[in-house]
């Protein structure tokens, strides 16, 4: 197996002494020069305003166009365990998985449902089975209109694709602005202590295109994405 | 002569299927779809363009310092618990894949999309070793049961109507007759559950390796790469030395142009990032994660110094989608694992220039790939590039006698009069022969008319107009 890498490594070593300029020949050079000094990927991206309320409501404009279904909640745990209720009752749910945390907890166990939990290893049957996942998040991203979940905060990393309803409890603090500002709270959180081994941004219920480029809703994972955020 | 026979199965089919009217209508409805919301979405950014020369610098380094994001990223993901194979061409890769099937005993294999797979032919290298291998991409899945290649590498059923599909799962899967798009989904979602939950090996591929931290990322939109890389107790991801990136934080970026350029969506459905198998304290993944890095002659690109900047691409797809060559004749037609225009810039590069060299002369260069490209790669002038390096290396005698023949003709005035006088009267008795195998012009005539030549030349014109 060394010699293999060292085969490989040698011949991109061996490619690289040949010089290369990049290719300046685009046609569209002079017509778009390049701006000088800006090398951010947030200058470029698109835009999210400054204010709490201007990224809340552009995270709405998004999962809504995602087909998510966002719900911004005032009252608390109480106001959103009781929408989770009417939920539940709408849509006849039979039992749900989820995983240790504060606002999962009391949202999964005020159902009155059986609860399979994932933290500790669980039955795939039983989770594929459940009507819903519910689930923490690291972050909702306003500029994508994205949940970021990872392996560590959301329960491992089936709970949050396998059962046909994938619900996400969030507080407004974790609404952050952009992709760059998503990955900066990654790095914080994680770049010490280890990454945890699967890091998903989910834009949308579970999707497909691939017959005759019509949009259709469970693909293979969740048919519907609910956001409850407090 | 030297046509090749990949040249001359590539000149039949597409004979046949520019004049196919229902493909054309096939193709160009959904790539009208594809259009509307991709500038939906460039409109958002804040400077599409800039973000292109950003995008397309972060490659240009990453490509340049290969050496040492592939040791940095094999390093990081080591000492994550992750195991990285190095596989100089495919056959090796094939070894690797098929030696960690055989070590883990395995009877069901569960794939997302991987088009180094296709590169390679592993489902055919699978299967022969006797083992079962589901694509669960939905589009995928459709070609598989089809046995037919995939179309377009981000769209593999584009060319099938839900008509055609609906035959498929009757005659594959024994499933009622239907033409909801919904239904036929759903039909694949049930029978591609089963498949996951009883598999013993995930194969996936892999859209970026990020060095800094030794993770794979891969955007998708179904859901079925994160089942894949969740359930099964092994999983490998195969990829092309060329899909790394420095720092996670590129990904900032990346996601979003790919997603953009790819099909129209800020951000696909799934963007996930895998470092290492199930780590102490996680709920649930493999416990093993393999990475294949593949060259299969990648390193011959690498080493060219005008065309080192292909290896940005990520496949996103753009420039197939804006090709007239592509659109007319279609993705099969191209008998490569990559198409359009990117496909017949690294075809001669990663395969045999003599051989491919018919897809760098089937380019109009009008452009429109290089504009779509969201990683600013050149491509059309690579095409051009290739026609020179491919006759430099091996003229054709009578189209260089053809070039001579044309300079005699428009270096002497007297030789152009007398051709042009020919050509009128020539053009009286060609009805008899249009057509025909006596018709020298037959090439232009079997599908289009000549134009008339005019019964007085401007030459003429000049010199009587006194």
């Amino acid at each position: 197996m060394n010699d293999q890498r060292e085969q490989l490594l040698t011949r991109v070593r061996k490619a690289l002494e040949v010089p290369a300029e990049k290719p300046a020949g685009h046609h569209d050079q002079a017509s778009e020069p390049r701006i000088a000094g800006k090398h951010a990927a947030t200058e470029w991206l698109p835009l999210v305003g400054p204010s709490f309320e201007e990224r809340l409501a552009l995270y709405a404009k998004n999962a809504k166009e995602l087909t998510a279904d966002f719900r911004f909640i005032q009252g608390g745990i109480p106001a959103l365990v009781a929408e989770l209720q009417e939920i539940a009752k709408t849509e006849g749910w039979t039992g749900v998985a989820t995983h240790a945390g504060e606002l999962t907890e009391a949202a999964a166990g005020a159902l009155g449902l059986p609860v399979v939990r994932t933290e500790c290893g669980y039955d795939v049957d039983a989770l594929e089975k459940c009507s819903a996942g519910i689930t923490a998040c690291e972050a909702l991203v306003a500029q994508t209109g994205s949940v970021l979940v990872t392996s560590r905060s959301s329960g491992g990393r089936a709970l949050s694709v396998l059962p046909p309803h994938h619900v996400v409890v969030a507080r407004r603090e974790q609404i952050v602005a952009d992709m760059t500002e998503a990955y900066a709270l990654l790095a914080s959180r994680y770049s010490e202590s280890g990454y945890p081994s699967m890091i998903s941004f989910i834009s949308g219920p579970s999707r497909t295109g691939d017959i005759e480029r019509i949009l259709v809703l469970g693909a293979h994972g969740p048919k519907r994405l609910t956001v409850l955020c407090i | 002569m030297s046509t090749t026979p990949a040249a001359a199965e590539f000149k039949k089919e597409a004979a046949v299927i520019t004049r196919d009217l229902r493909h054309r209508a096939v193709i160009r409805g959904a790539l009208k779809k594809y259009e509307v919301v991709r500038d939906d979405k460039k409109a958002r950014f804040q400077n599409w363009q800039q973000a292109r020369y950003l995008a397309s610098d972060i490659k240009w380094d990453a490509v340049n310092h290969l050496d040492t994001y592939l040791a940095e990223f094999a390093k990081n993901l080591e000492a994550r618990g992750g195991k990285v194979h190095w596989a100089s061409d495919a056959a090796q890769a094939r070894e690797i894949i098929l030696g960690i099937v055989k070590e883990k005993n395995a009877k069901a294999i569960v794939k997302s999309k991987v088009m180094t797979g296709e590169e390679i032919h592993i489902n055919e290298a699978l299967e022969e070793a006797g083992y079962e291998v589901v694509e669960s991409d939905l589009g995928e899945y459709i070609c598989q049961l089809r046995k037919e290649a995939p179309y377009h590498f981000v769209f593999p059923a584009m060319h099938l109507t839900r008509g055609e599909i609906s035959q498929t799962f009757t005659k594959e899967l024994g499933s009622a007759p239907t033409n909801s798009p919904e239904e036929l989904t759903m039909i694949a979602r049930r029978v591609l559950r089963e498949k996951y939950i009883k598999a013993d090996i995930g194969i996936s591929g892999a859209n970026f390796a990020i060095a800094e931290t030794g993770m794979i990322s891969i955007t998708e939109n179904e859901g079925n790469a994160r089942l894949t890389c969740a359930l099964p107790k092994t999983h490998i991801a195969l990829m092309g030395i060329e899909k790394l990136l420095p720092k996670l934080s590129d990904l900032a970026l990346f996601l979003p142009m790919l997603g953009t350029a790819g099909c129209g969506q800020l951000l696909t459905g799934y963007n996930t990032m895998y470092g290492g198998p199930k780590q102490p304290g996680e709920a649930d993944g493999p416990e093993e994660f393999h990475v294949v890095l593949l060259d299969n002659r990648r390193t011959d690109l690498l080493a060219s110094s005008e065309q080192r900047d292909a290896l940005q691409c990520m496949r996103c797809g753009a420039c197939l989608n804006v090709c007239p060559i592509y659109k007319n004749i279609g993705g099969h037609t191209y008998g490569t694992t990559y198409q359009g225009p990117i496909g017949s810039v690294i075809t001669p590069h990663l395969r045999n220039l003599q051989e491919f060299k018919h897809l760098v002369f089937c380019s109009s260069l009008c452009g429109a790939c290089t504009e779509a490209c969201p990683v600013k790669i050149d491509l059309h002038h690579h095409l051009l590039q290739s026609r020179r390096d491919a006759i430099a290396e091996k003229a054709v005698w009578w189209e260089r006698l053809t070039f001579k023949a044309c300079a005699v003709i428009f270096n002497h005035a007297w030789v152009f009069s007398l051709g042009e006088k020919l050509g009128r009267i020539g053009q009286i008795f060609h009805p008899l022969i249009k057509n025909t195998p006596l018709d020298p012009a037959r090439a232009w005539t079997a599908s289009r008319e000549l134009p008339k030549v005019a019964p007085q030349t401007f030459r003429e014109w000049w010199s009587h107009r006194k």
